[in-house]
């Protein structure tokens, strides 16, 4: 089974991948749209506050981009160190754990 | 072939001599038209220096043994024209990348062949033995995919261009990959998934960044990057259904 994680990694960064494209595509166009006349706290969180879809799409932002990022990092880290093995899937996996909290912190502080 | 292009023009080539240490030898050779590099090479050594090592056979692009970097690119020489590759009239030649040098432009190929196996590049007959041909249709996918990767020459080529291998010596290669995409395709091999699991390893086909220098540079016009796509595409699907 350990010989084929690289290639679950593989599928999970493709889904990932899948799942980010059209989120990033929203995020992007809402915050055009946001910033359209000047950007304003309150007005930000007129909009997400109590907003079950915001905090769903940020919800699954959150945990794709942490996914993605995490099997990323790890990729150029052993390519471009000599990082490899046990100790740094570790790390990777305690990367993606910072961010699913650091970003579920922020979607439940403005939803 | 040997018509002087002009009277007395000459080429500067530098050399690689020794092994992973070592200096550039600087040579003077006369430039003629439709001179191939390895020509360059083969002249030096016959009329100037004897002790350049290099390594050839065929010199008409079959046996893929003439590999070299040429003004740091990865070529086969015995196909590659002087002209076509001249820098400021200067040729700058070095052995093949990503490969332990043996000495001067040989390197040691045995690592290349050595993942050719481990990426499970052998054959395995459905039907030792048979007498009769096996019929494959010219028109089928798989027939069409094994025919787009078939013609490597095993030139090294590939490996050489590639980033990845510098950056994880073990990864299996394009061009082993791109034997093993052939194989999956071979209707008449008897284990097809056991070649998709030696490459669904670690270092293997996912470790593929698709930056397609293996296709930019491969003499034979092959392309390792759209194999190594299938083998992909061909794990993801066998993993998910739990045949993998
Ligand atoms: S496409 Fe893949 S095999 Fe080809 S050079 Fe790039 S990383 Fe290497
Ligand atoms: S795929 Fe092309 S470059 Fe690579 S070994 Fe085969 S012929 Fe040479
Ligand atoms: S000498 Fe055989 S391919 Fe160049």
């Amino acid at each position: 089974m350990s010989g084929r994680i690289e290639l679950w990694l593989y599928v999970a960064q493709r889904l990932s991948a899948m799942v980010l494209a059209p989120l990033v595509i929203v995020h992007i166009a809402t915050i055009i749209y946001a910033i359209r006349d000047g950007l304003t706290a309150a007005e930000i969180l007129g909009r997400t506050e109590g907003s079950i879809l915001w905090a769903g799409f940020y919800g699954l932002f959150v945990a794709a981009a942490a996914v993605h990022g995490a099997i990323g990092l790890r990729t150029i880290l052993r390519e471009m160190t000599a990082w490899r093995g046990r100790s740094l899937d570790v790390a990777a996996s305690a990367f993606c754990l910072m961010i699913l909290v650091m970003g579920f912190r922020a979607v439940g502080a403005v939803t | 072939m040997s018509e002087q292009t002009k009277a007395g023009a000459t080429i500067t080539v530098e050399i690689w001599r020794g092994r992973e240490d070592g200096h550039f030898d600087s040579f003077s050779v006369p430039h003629e038209e439709k001179q191939t590099i390895l020509d360059v090479v083969t002249y030096i050594q016959r009329r100037i220096d004897p002790t350049v090592s290099y390594r050839f056979a065929c010199r008409i692009g079959m046996c893929g043994s003439c590999a070299m970097m040429v003004n740091g690119a990865p070529r086969w020489t015995c196909r590659t024209h002087a002209s076509k590759v001249l820098k400021d009239g200067k040729i700058r030649l070095q052995p093949l990348r990503n490969l332990p040098v043996i000495k001067d432009l040989v390197t040691d190929m045995t690592v290349f062949f050595d993942k050719w196996q481990k990426a499970g590049g052998r054959f395995e007959p459905s039907q030792p033995g048979s007498q009769e041909f096996a019929e494959v249709s010219p028109e089928s996918k798989e027939r069409a995919a094994a025919s787009a990767g078939i013609e490597c020459i095993g030139c090294g080529v590939c490996y050489a261009a590639c980033d990845v291998v510098a950056w994880n010596p073990d990864y299996l290669g394009p061009a082993q990959l791109n034997r093993a995409w052939t194989l999956v395709n071979d209707v008449r091999d008897a284990d097809r998934k056991g070649h998709l699991a030696a490459v669904a390893v670690d270092a293997g086909c996912h470790a593929c960044h698709s930056h397609q220098n293996c296709t930019r540079y491969c003499p034979k016009s092959l392309n390792p990057t759209a194999s190594i796509a299938g083998l992909k595409r061909a794990t993801m699907t066998a993993a998910l259904k739990g045949d993998l």
